[in-house]
């Protein structure tokens, strides 16, 4: 690990130093994380009383309960819609907006103020938008002649969290992207067009490869935020229903632990989880590691 | 780009306002909304352009709030979540501040041990640990108070590994000189570390002040007094009872309300914002 060729020779004052964080972190997250390892081993009677020790019981429970495997899928059909649609849709802006010099500030102001919108508010904004009762969309699309209705349909429900989520990281991506492309060298594109490469096939063939680092970078951060942070907007829209059809990871947690009561099932769910943040931080890692030796 | 291509040109103010079209409309419908009064959302439709009735609603939601939601008014809320968010941002600032200087600056036995017990934390989000991190905070008896609201919130190792990646770009020369003029370790913290980080401090202050001030999972949990609500938490028990009765245009205007202060600090700060994003992200 790095550290400054000259240092400080005090003996105490580091650990003084740390002593915050240090604490907040111990009491706040490794203990508890400890405690979810350790009572997702465990089954807890009704009441409370005694806790009995029972391996992987938990475990396997989940795996061969349709529910959990349902929220598995669907999660996973959630995180990655949410991440092509709005990586997709960040990017045209993106594009669109380095190729418009003069203006550019004013579209840039005008796209990246959702990301300070709490997800909780993004999802009442849609649940809105996408009322049955009173929504404007419902309303138009009953003109169209689709019945809309995403309390009881499934599939619609699914559609209306896939949106409100990826309204919500445009502006997340957008902005990552504009800096990827700002730093793609002037030169290069010049001399392709000199060459006589015309915008489209300049985009696919040198900037498209030169924004790679940015565009996997987000892909790890998409599929973080659409497993991870959407909690409020399934809660403010769907509440996982109908029919479990949006019930993610997260939501299951908190719906199997606080609502269901269920301790040592929601505690195996967040240790699952744990792991995935796990997986999807160490490739990170390695991705910025190389990523600064650019 | 020398280039004139009038209709790509065309084209791409197309794509950007259709994109800006996307990103507004929500809030604009959220705004007309709450203009309205709650009898005109029984004809089944939203209306599209203001009502009469802006005063009115917002005057109401954030002086006295909907007691059958069992809400408080508005501005105890939004009082609640600037707080928060304010501490949330200042209490990550010092902390990782004194814990990236101790790490980057000095070594010590378990200084590695140190440094992976913290950025361990980045791999914990609080969502995924809900259930014991509220039983710990349940025993410490900090249930309804400011502290259990910020103190779990506080301790994620972002901003410390910002600063670790910033202390380390500073030259060593810097460090050398102080030490050749008598300065000692908080001296030079102090007097050079601190305001070389400036805007770095304050292109976190406004990444952070945005992540405290939309948390609602963990307010849910650890408030059941109302004296405590945030404005995001307060919303949702808004919301839920909406669909009840027509009561559309109160809660369109709670959402406004809950939704200008961080959005006005992104438009006004947004070249130290954008500075923040792109260097905690790496």
């Amino acid at each position: 690990m790095q550290t400054k060729r000259t240092i400080f020779p005090n003996k105490l004052l580091p650990y003084f130093l740390l002593l915050p964080q240090l604490a907040v972190t111990l009491i706040f997250f490794i203990w508890p994380a400890l405690q979810a390892v350790k009572s997702s081993f465990e089954r807890e009677d009704p009441f409370g009383f005694r806790t009995t020790f029972i391996w992987f019981e938990n475990y396997t429970r989940l795996f061969a309960d349709p529910n959990y495997v349902n929220s598995l899928s669907r999660t996973a059909v959630f995180a990655v819609s949410v991440t092509i649609l709005s990586m997709c849709v960040s990017l045209l802006l993106a594009v669109a907006v380095n190729r418009v010099l003069r203006t550019n500030r004013v579209y840039t102001t005008l796209l990246v103020w959702p990301y300070a919108v709490a997800p909780v508010v993004v999802g009442i904004l849609w649940w809105f938008i996408f009322n049955p009762t009173i929504g404007i969309l419902p309303y138009m699309m009953r003109g169209l002649g689709i019945a809309w209705n995403p309390r009881v349909n499934g599939d619609q429900a699914m559609i209306l969290v896939i949106i409100a989520a990826s309204w919500k990281q445009i502006s997340y991506n957008f902005l990552f992207f504009v800096a990827g492309l700002q730093s793609v060298p002037q030169s290069l594109t010049e001399a392709a067009a000199i060459d006589g490469a015309g915008p489209f096939k300049r985009f696919f063939t040198i900037v498209l490869p030169l924004l790679s680092p940015t565009t996997f970078f987000l892909l790890i951060v998409n599929i973080n935020y659409a497993m991870f942070d959407t909690f409020g907007i399934i809660d403010a829209t769907t509440s996982g229903g109908p029919n479990q059809a949006t019930n993610t990871l997260v939501y299951k947690v908190y719906a199997d632990g606080f609502l269901g009561l269920n301790i040592g099932s929601s505690a195996a769910q967040s240790v699952i989880l744990m792991l995935i943040v796990i997986a999807l931080t160490a490739i990170q890692f390695r991705f910025i590691e190389r990523r600064v030796q650019y | 780009m020398v280039e004139n291509r009038p209709w790509l040109t065309f084209f791409t103010h197309l794509v950007l306002i259709i994109g800006v079209v996307i990103v507004v409309f929500p809030v604009y419908l959220a705004f007309i909304a709450s203009t309205h009064s709650g009898g005109d959302f029984l004809r089944g439709l939203v209306p599209l352009l203001p009502g009469p009735n802006a005063v009115e609603n917002y005057s109401k939601m954030l002086f006295e709030g909907i007691s059958t939601a069992g809400a408080p008014p508005l501005w105890i809320m939004l009082a609640n979540s600037t707080l928060i968010a304010i501490i949330i941002a200042i209490g990550k600032i010092i902390i990782s501040l004194l814990s990236a200087y101790a790490i980057v600056f000095f070594k010590f036995p378990f200084r590695l041990l140190a440094f992976w017990i913290i950025f361990i934390t980045l791999m914990l989000p609080v969502e995924v640990r809900i259930i014991p991190t509220f039983a710990v905070v349940a025993n410490l008896g900090l249930l309804n108070s400011y502290l259990g609201l910020t103190l779990p919130l506080i301790a994620s190792a972002t901003a410390t590994f910002l600063f670790r990646q910033f202390f380390l770009t500073v030259p060593d020369e810097l460090m050398e000189a102080a030490r050749v003029d008598g300065a000692g370790p908080m001296k030079f913290f102090r007097d050079i570390l601190l305001p070389l980080s400036r805007t770095n401090i304050a292109a976190l202050f406004v990444i952070l002040f945005i992540y405290g001030w939309v948390q609602y999972l963990w307010p849910l949990l650890v408030t059941t007094d109302s004296r405590y609500y945030t404005v995001v938490m307060g919303i949702k028990r808004l919301a839920a009872t909406a669909d009840a009765e027509p009561q559309w245009h109160l809660v369109m205007a709670a959402v406004v309300l809950a939704m200008l202060p961080p959005v006005l600090v992104v438009i006004f700060m947004q070249r130290l914002f954008v500075k923040g994003l792109v260097e905690t992200e790496k």
